[in-house]
């Protein structure tokens, strides 16, 4: 336990540290030792750090080691953060699938064109009734069959409502992949093209990378920003404030203007609802209906685009 | 009588005597496959599945297709063993080496497939490590494993006595890592009578489980697909369909074994058409079923379309897969049928080659099982690239099958060159029971002669 503590304090302090003296983008560094096991001369500059309890330390840079600790250890990242219950409230009436939320996302998760973690679907759900935009995130549904399936605990729930993977511990059967009815799970299928920069930060299933080949990923409700304070991608990168993010707990949710709501009151004033209710996976997504639109629906020519199997078209419904 | 036992054994020891120029030529083509297939695999290791077909929505193809189908084969041991055995029917004893032997080696490639089909099987002692129970795969694991190990003990307990036979027979013929083989196979029998005592106790208990053990394992295979949502998969027959589904596959793979091994090992005197005539009826009769489970699975949804069901039925029934639909319910199932209710169609070459179409067909019906649902799922198909709104497999995937259907190949022919075919002494025991028959039916009709002859005289 003492050696647990000392460990978390070194780390702190070095965190603290190189924030402080500007020296690290990403990950956090681990001084070597008690600074005296390196061979490389010193330069003479030094660098100031200093730990949480406002103790300045002096060190040279060539004492200094990257080290790859995760930004929270598996363990903490399979809990969740405690006493939350995220939530997201998708306004199909303010939606105009510009797709800027999957350019954020796809951007903060370094995700290749391919794999959409949000994607905008074109939806028409009967002949007779309009068309609409409908952004798709992972449901991180409250009674997920993927994690019923998982044979090895890979893909799990938290406490916070999260659904998330662990690429180190998947073994990539995909029965998750199956299991999913929104088709939300995406697989590795070969070696992921990653640039040295992403493929040297620490792992953790709080962010999913650095991708591991023939393993699952998917949207996560972004827990390592969430961790810092901040919003997930989607919401951040919505210019029609379409996309709410919070706390079910807390009863409100927040857009990318600013503008907090309470949950509860604005499901019950714009009729929230659930996609596909009677799935019975209690999906933790809510969408608001796409009524009183103030810009165009989507044309009906482009919702049979993509892929021109039978399901372009029909495979809308709710 | 003992003239015919040492018949038996001469019969079935023939082929492990000598091992010909043909023999040697075959099992070079099938290590050629076997080997052109490890290369697909080593292939699709290094570049990840990314080499097969498969993408995003359709994750499962040939692999799964070809585990369910192999793990169907599988319940011809069973079938043909099992429940012969277990209600005493005489006429089995020359089969049951030829359907045990058959799900062991299925069994053996079919438990490869979904290991072949990971992504990560580097990652496979996480089963071990963080197993989870409430997985259906898991489910898998579990069942799959234990059948392999009773249905390898189902195979190798009636073999004792005929590596005894084995071991004392082919001193002169055979080399002496077989003849060290066939001692250590023997487990020192001596055919003592508490051996034979033991033998029986254990062949008994063996059949009353693996019955069982058979059940759950096509049971938990269909689970894998029933327990999900999907069109098409979310069916509450899935279970029996699939153990009926692998019944039919796996009785007729015991027909086209018994032929095979007939024709090459000249066993006509043993596999009689009486046999095949007996085999025939029970395929068929495992085919109606078949048929009727077929009728539950696609009828019941299809009367009233609902709309997650209809995409997929449109889709079988007249689109993109309603050729290979229809040849399987009619070519497949309703054919077969046909054709086996006519005596001459239960004769050996004819019930070979419907048995072919039954076994083929049983591939391809799982392949329609697995592929199209993936193709229709909840939320539609939209701006993805071409190829993953359809499948068709690589030529990795290809490659890797072919090379396990050659594993199965090389694993029986092997058996075969090494083990008798049949198993001698029940087939032996066979004969005497046939022989005891014959003479209580002589007896009879002897005694009711004098007796009709001593009514004439009074």
């Amino acid at each position: 336990m003492k050696k647990e503590n000392d460990q978390s304090n070194r780390r702190d302090f070095l965190k603290f540290g190189l924030t402080a003296g500007g020296a690290l983008a990403v990950g956090a560094v681990l001084m070597d030792g008690i600074l005296s096991m390196d061979d490389n001369p010193e330069t003479g500059e030094k660098t100031i750090l200093f730990d949480r309890k406002g103790h300045v330390f002096e060190v040279d840079p060539t004492h200094l080691l990257e080290c790859k600790t995760p930004p929270v250890s598996n363990a903490e990242a399979r809990k969740g953060i405690e006493g939350k219950k995220f939530v997201m409230v998708i306004d199909l009436a303010k939606c105009d699938g510009c797709k800027l939320c999957t350019e954020a996302c796809t951007t903060m998760h370094f995700n290749e064109p391919d794999r959409e973690w949000i994607k905008v679907f074109k939806m028409k759900d009967a002949k007779t009734t309009q068309p609409y935009w409908f952004p798709k995130p992972c449901f991180q549904c409250d009674n997920p069959l993927c994690t019923k399936v998982c044979p090895v605990n890979a893909t799990f729930k938290r406490e916070d409502g999260i659904v998330l993977i662990d690429s180190e511990r998947c073994i990539g059967c995909r029965s998750c992949m199956a299991a999913c009815p929104y088709s939300t799970r995406h697989f590795n299928w070969g070696h992921p093209k990653e640039t040295p920069e992403m493929a040297s930060l620490p792992y953790s299933p709080e962010q999913g990378f650095p991708r591991r080949v023939g393993t699952v990923e998917k949207c996560d409700f972004c827990p390592h920003m969430i961790r810092q304070g901040k919003m997930p991608a989607c919401v951040m990168g919505c210019p029609m404030d379409a996309i709410y993010f919070g706390d079910q707990n807390e009863d409100a949710v927040t857009c990318h203007s600013g503008e907090t709501l309470q949950l509860s009151q604005l499901l019950e004033d714009r009729a929230g609802y659930r996609y596909m209710e009677e799935l019975g996976t209690e999906p933790r997504v809510y969408y608001l209906p796409p009524t009183n639109r103030k810009f165009p629906k989507p044309g009906d020519e482009g919702s049979t685009e993509g892929t021109g199997s039978t399901s372009s078209m029909s495979g809308m419904e709710m | 009588m003992n003239h015919t036992i040492g018949t038996i054994q001469e019969d079935s020891l023939r082929p492990l005597r000598s091992w010909g120029r043909g023999t040697l030529i075959w099992i070079a083509i099938l290590l050629a496959a076997g080997t052109w297939g490890f290369y697909a695999y080593y292939y699709q290791l290094r570049h990840g599945l990314a080499s097969t077909a498969l993408r995003d929505y359709v994750s499962w193809g040939l692999y799964i297709s070809t585990f369910v189908f192999l793990i169907g084969l599988s319940h011809s041991g069973t079938l043909v063993s099992g429940i012969l055995r277990i209600t005493k029917q005489d006429w089995r004893m020359p089969i049951t080496r030829t359907a045990e032997l058959m799900t062991f080696v299925s069994l053996l490639f079919g438990g490869i497939m979904p290991i072949i089909d990971l992504g990560r099987p580097d990652h496979i002692f996480n089963l071990i490590l963080f197993g989870r129970v409430q997985s259906p795969l898991m489910w898998d694991v579990i069942c799959i494993f234990t059948y392999f190990v009773g249905s390898t003990m189902f195979l190798y307990l009636p073999m004792i006595p005929d590596m005894a036979l084995c071991r004392d027979r082919l001193k002169e013929t055979s080399s002496s890592v077989r003849r060290w083989m066939y001692r250590k196979l023997a487990l020192g029998w001596t055919g003592t009578k508490t051996q034979w005592r033991y033998l029986e106790r254990s062949m008994t208990i063996m059949t009353i489980i693996i019955i069982p053990i058979a059940v759950s394992v096509h049971t938990v295979i269909g689970y894998i697909f029933a327990m999900t949502l999907r069109g098409g998969w979310n069916s509450t027959v899935f279970g029996p369909y699939f153990v009926a589904g692998a019944l039919y596959s796996g009785s007729a793979t015991v027909v086209l074994g018994m032929y095979v091994f007939r024709k090459i090992y000249h066993l006509e005197k043993y596999m009689t058409l009486k046999h095949f005539d007996l085999m025939g009826r029970i395929v068929l009769a495992l085919t109606l079923i078949y048929a009727y489970f077929n009728l539950n699975e696609y009828w019941v949804p299809a009367y009233k379309m609902a709309i997650h069901e209809r995409h997929l039925l449109t889709d079988l029934f007249s689109g993109e897969y309603a050729k290979v639909f229809w040849i399987l319910q009619f070519g497949t199932v309703l054919l077969p049928i046909i054709i086996m209710s006519f005596p001459k169609g239960r004769r050996p070459n004819i019930l070979a080659a419907t048995a072919v179409v039954v076994v083929f067909g049983a591939w391809l019906k799982r392949y329609i099982i697995v592929v199209p649902t993936l193709l229709h799922p909840f939320v539609p198909i939209q701006d993805v690239p071409a190829d993953w709104a359809t499948y068709f497999p690589s030529w990795v995937e290809f490659s890797v099958v072919t090379g396990a259907i050659a594993g199965i190949l090389l694993v029986l022919t092997l058996y075969s060159k090494l083990f008798p075919i049949m198993s001698v002494w029940e087939v032996e025991e066979g004969a005497e029971v046939e022989e005891t028959k014959k003479l209580a039916a002589e007896m009879r009709s002897k005694r009711a002669a004098t007796e009709a002859v001593q009514t004439n005289v009074y």
